[in-house]
């Protein structure tokens, strides 16, 4: 019984032990404690763009800034933004160009609307051949 | 006749599309991201004193009503060498520089600082890159004008060159 208690003592102390240790973690390398937040951080730092070296993306960049934004991102997302919020954010700080993934806005629109415009173009062109086809 | 014509054109299309595709290809990737933080004032920040006998940077020290300049700088970086004698003349001329040093350590400032001068009336110490992002501002040497109400109000990215004193005492309103 006694070592039982004595078990459960040192659980309980191991506790915050445990919490002071994540505190004192480095987030530009190491992982968050929630893996869904995690995932989430993980998932922005591959689709933003290392400011130094400039084609890749800061997950797999050693440059020194690219740490420091990963802590940074990662630090937002525990404390409850959203990575929307965090890439917001960014985009605040260096424009779109920081992101990878383009933000709609009437000057990005294109990018959606001219593939949208191509499709429909095209079926309209196919439904005039198949009707020339038929009337032959 | 027209209609044949019109049936070159999605490949004519694809043809410039190549062409542009090549022409990026040849060019080389090189960006240069200017912050979005000018014209809004300056973000809440406070930088430790990077050096025992000199004070660190915050917020408040760039709204008392004159303009200074922000230099992000840092003692391993080597153009920022070069850039040191013309923010002495800045300084000899009147202005406020101040510096916040990236990623540093007091030993490699203050031997920094001995070799090349110390221009700086604040040094901040930023060892996470917190304030450089904050101001949206990518590499070293940068430097922010910031008027007296805390606003910044012109980057100007890379060194500081003497072609470079008109422009900066401009901004910073005063008569050369």
């Amino acid at each position: 019984m006694r070592r039982l208690f004595a078990l459960l003592a040192a659980l309980l102390l191991a506790i915050p032990l445990h919490t002071g240790q994540a505190l004192a973690q480095d987030y530009a390398e190491e992982s968050l404690p929630n893996p869904r937040q995690e995932e989430q951080a993980l998932a922005l730092m591959d689709a933003i763009r290392c400011v130094v070296c400039q084609g890749q993306p800061i997950s797999g960049s050693n440059a020194d800034l690219a740490g420091d934004m990963r802590r940074i991102i990662r630090e937002k997302i525990a404390a409850g933004e959203s990575p929307a919020q965090v890439r917001a954010w960014l985009v605040s700080k260096y424009g779109d160009w920081v992101s990878f993934q383009p933000q709609v806005s009437p000057a990005t629109s294109p990018l959606w609307l001219v593939p949208l415009a191509t499709l429909i173009g095209g079926f309209w062109l196919l439904s005039r051949r198949i009707r020339i086809g038929r009337k032959r | 006749m027209k209609r044949k014509w019109l049936l070159w054109l999605p490949f004519a299309l694809g043809l410039v599309l190549l062409g542009l595709f090549y022409v990026g290809l040849k060019k080389p990737e090189d960006h240069i991201i200017v912050s979005r933080m000018v014209g809004k004032p300056l973000p809440l920040f406070t930088a430790p004193a990077a050096l025992p006998g000199q004070p660190g940077a915050a917020t408040a020290d760039y709204r008392m009503g004159k303009p200074r300049l922000l230099n992000i700088f840092a003692s391993w970086c080597v153009p920022c060498v070069a850039e040191v004698p013309v923010l002495l003349r800045l300084k000899a001329m009147g202005v406020e520089v101040d510096g916040i040093a990236v990623h540093d350590t007091t030993e490699a400032l203050q031997s920094f600082l001995a070799r090349n001068g110390n221009p700086y009336t604040r040094i901040g110490r930023d060892d996470q890159s917190r304030i450089q992002l904050m101001l949206g501002s990518s590499g070293v040497p940068e430097t922010f004008v910031i008027d007296g109400r805390g606003m910044i109000v012109h980057q100007h990215i890379g060194v500081v060159s003497e072609a470079d004193i008109p422009k900066l005492l401009g901004l910073l309103g005063q008569q050369k």
